[in-house]
């Protein structure tokens, strides 16, 4: 009976997870198969010209650039914002103080809205400021939808640091603000990997740009100029009929995963290095 | 009777006569300190005076505050909002808990060895020379000199001059301590506070750690927190022994093992509770 159940249960291990890799393997192999033939160095380096929508002459490079302006700046805003918040919530106050529980459950609830939200509030707010679809209204959207998977990733690690590395830092006669400098240092493959997630959520969400960024043909050159997104270039593409035009949507899919792979392989060697003096 | 060389002595009045313990100047002088976590009285009117220039210990059995008393040497309570703390704590005739009292300085008088080893995440020779990198020590060969003066001091330049660069967290737990004490030792600190400091350690390093503690102490004031009670035999000159909050009974150790004057420091030292 014993044997069984561990037969049963090694069974249902091994099944899900095979299952799981292969249709993740299979959206890639879809990706590739449809994207590939379509992609080509115009695809990427060229903005659309016109009649592009209608399999004509271009490529998304505007769509491309867009997505890696949003999300470089997103991500530095939020950076900005989210280690000072960490740092607050576990060396200023105490680490089970009413405060900090009750901030934590809110970042919680913030991970959980769906970012159509962050689209529609971030848009009440542009109209609030007169301000139209642009750049500038993208990056605040797309920071406040990762402003929350930031902060607690990276509290999720900062709470790991033993109160030791802090009097350690301190009994040597450190300030605050140095004491907070070695912590940073222990933090750093945290902060890496919060980074990563926040691309990999801020650079594929189509809902929260598409009232606040706005779609154009052209790299913006200003924060107040509507940009272009890959996955709204992917949304406008598959909805048309031609189906030369739906094969580029494949492509771009393409490419924003390559995007999203090369960040994550590059943030994962620097972590890997940031770590190297991690106690 | 050696005369304290601090500067701060000729800066400084000096607040009170400080003799009240009749061996050496006392380089420590707790009065009336009284320690109030939430509402729960920690510290009871805590009367002690710390010689200088040598290892004092502080034995008790657990819960009875000995290191909550340690960690009010260097003001370590500072960040926990709920600790209450009254009375006075004079390090060098200065009242390190008078409003104008700079927490850094006083910090950096002292070393302190925690229970476990705490590295900061950083290369060995980094570890050593944060401390004087902090208080303004700079020049490359300056600090390789002072990592090199202080890593020899607590003999663990021979096993690590090779890789300095490495990360401290690769070296052993005793490694560390020994790294932990030289960090400490770096900063020029006048008293090094340990908190249990061997007893994470394998036997081998903590002989080494009280080697150490014995041969420093000719210029260092040593207070130890210890759990064991042959620790304190073997290297305190002097010792106070705690129970419940209270300081029950302070003397040299020949007194204290010898000649215990309470009934309860006998107890404790004769095994009868712990």
């Amino acid at each position: 009976m014993k044997k069984l159940e561990e037969k049963i249960f090694k069974f249902l291990m091994i099944s899900s997870t095979v299952l799981i890799l292969s249709i993740l393997l299979y959206i890639l192999y879809v990706i590739m198969k449809k994207g590939l033939p379509s992609l080509s160095w115009d695809m990427i380096s060229k903005i659309p010209s016109g009649g592009f929508y209608l399999g004509k002459e271009g490529g998304i490079l505007n769509a491309i650039m867009g997505s890696l302006y949003l999300i470089f700046f997103s991500v530095v805003i939020s950076l900005m914002v989210s280690v000072p918040v960490v740092m607050y919530l576990n060396f200023t106050l105490r680490r089970r103080s009413k405060l900090a529980a009750f901030a934590r459950l809110t970042f919680d609830v913030l991970f959980g809205i769906p970012s159509i939200v962050y689209g529609a509030f971030g848009f009440t707010v542009m109209i609030y400021f007169g301000l139209q679809a642009s750049l500038l209204g993208g990056i605040i959207a797309i920071s406040l939808l990762i402003i929350p998977v930031m902060i607690r990733s990276i509290d999720e690690v900062a709470i790991l640091i033993p109160n030791d590395l802090v009097e350690a830092t301190k009994s040597l006669g450190a300030t605050n603000y140095e004491t907070i400098k070695v912590i940073t240092r222990q933090l750093l493959p945290g902060i890496s990997t919060a980074v990563l997630l926040s691309i990999g959520r801020g650079i594929g969400d189509a809902a929260t740009v598409l009232f606040t960024a706005g779609y154009t043909d052209s790299i913006p050159t200003s924060l107040t100029q509507p940009t272009a997104s890959l996955p709204l270039a992917i949304f406008f593409q598959l909805s048309s009929p031609v189906e030369e035009v739906q094969n580029r949507a494949y492509a771009a899919a393409l490419v924003l995963t390559i995007i999203i792979l090369t960040l994550s392989f590059a943030a994962r060697y620097f972590s890997r290095r940031l770590s190297k003096n991690k106690i | 009777m050696e005369l304290m060389t601090a500067p701060l002595i000729e800066e400084r009045p000096i607040p009170k006569a400080k003799s009240s313990s009749g061996c050496l100047k006392p380089h420590i002088e707790v009065e009336n300190l009284n320690l109030y976590i939430q509402n729960n009285h920690i510290l009871k009117n805590i009367n002690l005076a710390i010689p200088d220039k040598s290892i004092t210990c502080i034995i008790g059995p657990s819960g009875c505050g000995k290191t909550t008393l340690l960690r009010t040497f260097n003001r370590l309570h500072d960040d926990s909002v709920d600790v209450k703390i009254t009375g006075k704590l004079f390090v060098d005739c200065e009242d390190i808990y008078a409003k104008d009292a700079e927490v850094t300085h006083i910090r950096k008088k002292m070393g302190l060895l925690a229970q476990r080893p705490c590295s900061l995440p950083m290369s060995i020779i980094d570890n050593v020379v944060y401390g004087p990198r902090l208080h303004g020590v700079r020049g490359k060969r300056k600090l390789y000199a002072i990592a090199r003066h202080q890593l020899t001091a607590v003999g663990l330049w021979e096993e690590v001059k090779d890789r300095l660069k490495s990360p401290a967290s690769k070296l052993s737990i005793g490694q560390q301590q020994r790294l932990c004490l030289a960090r400490g030792l770096a900063v020029e600190p006048e008293i090094i506070l340990g908190d249990e400091a061997t007893s994470a350690l394998d036997p081998i390093s903590s002989k080494t750690i009280e080697e150490l503690f014995l041969s420093i102490k000719d210029k260092y004031t040593i207070v130890l927190v210890t759990h064991t009670l042959r620790q304190a035999k073997r290297i305190a000159d002097y010792v106070a022994f705690m129970y419940m909050g209270e300081l029950i009974e302070f003397g040299t150790a020949d007194q204290l093992f010898n000649h215990p004057k309470h009934k309860l420091t006998r107890e404790y030292i004769s095994g009868g509770f712990s």
